[in-house]
């Protein structure tokens, strides 16, 4: 469940990121509080050509518009991830996932357990036995970042943008600042999340990238012991 | 083949059984109680129809979101629209005087109203906002009478399931639920911010949909139509936007 769960939202995570991007060159603008438009003083811009001409953006040249599919994609792509999230979520707290793989140890809440896990990354030490099937601190931590904040944040990000979810729910914008700090929260989590993509990538990669892709998949480790 | 991965396959092919059974009669029920948009086929079908039906069940009744005076955008922004054309422009000329805005279909009694008829009926206001599905929006107060109040007048007959619009653009059009129609917050708007509603801004008459994006919101109405069958207007899909790859349903 953890696997299959985790594989659906990658592919939805793609592409909620592409159709993401193509929504945002339609207006490479933010803006902090309720309203903003090209009137309105940004809090910062995006120093890209746009895919609309009323755009003011330096550059004579218009990108090609996509908002139209995009926009149909994204909010697929994120049922999917919703969804996925829920089936994981109930599962993780009903099996003891949670609990067992991804809540640190008691003894290991403390600044030395982060400091020393952090020591042995930049000495690049072997995990030893005890880590090759299980997670150490660090992971564990960033996984819960990205399951219990990070992915909650940005749906609830997601709403706060839509008109008709604020009328039923107008809290959602409010708590945030307004719908247009909702969009710009939205677009730097889009950047935390890429960047624990490439970390926790990059990690793969240094682990013996096929060996634990085939780990992902199959929920299998055996060979690891064994090590190249 | 051992016990174990038996045992797996019989419980996937039961949460299998049990998962498409489970679509197909949740498939049912959302045609039944009207949970489908007009675009609700293709790939991106399933999306749209989720959407649309959680909207649907939680925000049917919702008011708009309003906004204090002091939140009024001090210099909204129209965006782009179409050079009027000569009929346009010899209408503006005359004051907008010569104005209709036709509502026929299935109503009781179809009706042709003057921008005068209009404002001699209840005339409210709300302050909401603009958001636009590029991602910028603006508060404004718009003036205007409720297009429900215009839709008892001319008698909606019960079969009625959509309304849709048209304007001066020509190719433009677009349409909404009846939960939508009947909102108290959707308006025929004549005004904004204590004036008439400006030219660029959809004046002399604009369609004010304010729980859904800034394209719903059809600038320079002309004709509403109450039909019971979606699927005789354009390519069947709702509105004008499906085919330029928008979705119908723009709450989100």
């Amino acid at each position: 469940m953890v696997r299959v769960t985790h594989w659906l939202t990658f592919v939805a995570f793609v592409a909620l990121v592409v159709t993401g991007f193509e929504i945002v060159i339609s207006h490479p603008r933010f803006y902090w509080g309720e309203v903003g438009n090209v009137n309105t003083r940004p809090l910062f811009v995006i120093p890209i050509p746009a895919s609309r001409d009323t755009v003011p953006t330096g550059y004579r040249y218009v990108m090609p518009d996509q908002n139209g599919w995009s926009r149909y994609l994204h909010f697929e792509a994120a049922w999917v991830v919703l969804l996925a999230g829920l089936v994981y979520g109930i599962y993780g707290l009903g099996s003891g996932h949670f609990r067992k793989n991804l809540v640190p140890a008691r003894d290991d809440w403390t600044w030395r357990a982060y400091r020393n896990r952090i020591a042995r990354y930049l000495r690049r030490e072997r995990p030893d036995c005890a880590e090759a099937n299980t997670y150490n601190v660090l992971q564990r931590t960033a996984y819960l970042v990205v399951i219990v904040f990070l992915f909650p944040l940005i749906i609830w990000t997601g709403l706060a943008m839509s008109p008709s979810f604020t009328s039923a729910f107008p809290a959602t914008a409010e708590l945030l600042g307004g719908r247009q700090s909702a969009r710009t929260i939205h677009f730097f989590v889009t950047w935390l999340l890429l960047l624990f993509l490439f970390v926790h990538v990059a990690m793969v990669a240094l682990s013996g990238f096929w060996t634990r892709v085939r780990g992902m998949i199959t929920g299998k480790t055996r060979d690891l012991e064994d090590g190249p | 083949m051992n016990p174990i991965s038996r045992r797996k396959l019989i419980y996937g092919g039961v949460a299998a059984a049990a998962g498409i059974g489970g679509l197909a009669a949740a498939d049912r029920l959302a045609k039944r109680y009207g949970l489908v948009p007009p675009d609700g086929g293709g790939i991106y079908g399933p999306g749209e129809t989720l959407t649309y039906a959680c909207q649907r069940v939680l925000t049917a009744r919702t008011p708009a979101r309003e906004f204090p005076r002091s939140m009024i955008s001090k210099d909204p922004f129209a965006n782009a629209v179409a050079p009027p054309k000569d009929d346009f422009k010899r209408l503006q000329a005359g004051g907008f005087k010569d104005w209709r805005l036709v509502v026929d279909g299935t109503v009781a009694r179809p009706l042709s109203l003057s921008i005068a008829d209009l404002k001699s009926m209840p005339i409210q206001s709300q302050i909401t906002e603009i958001a636009c599905e590029e991602g910028w929006s603006y508060i404004a107060e718009w003036i205007g009478t409720p297009l429900s109040g215009v839709l008892r007048e001319a008698g909606v007959l019960p079969q009625s399931r959509y309304v849709v619009y048209y304007g001066t653009e020509k190719g433009l059009w677009g349409s909404i639920d009846m939960a939508d129609a009947l909102h108290p917050h959707t308006f025929l708007s004549m005004g904004m911010n204590d004036g008439d509603l400006p030219v660029p801004f959809g004046g002399p008459l604009r369609l004010r949909v304010p729980r859904q994006l800034g394209y719903k919101s059809l600038k320079y109405l002309t004709h509403v139509t109450v039909t019971d069958d979606i699927k005789k207007f354009g390519s069947g899909k709702g509105s004008v936007d499906p085919d330029y790859g928008y979705s119908w349903y723009a709450g989100i």
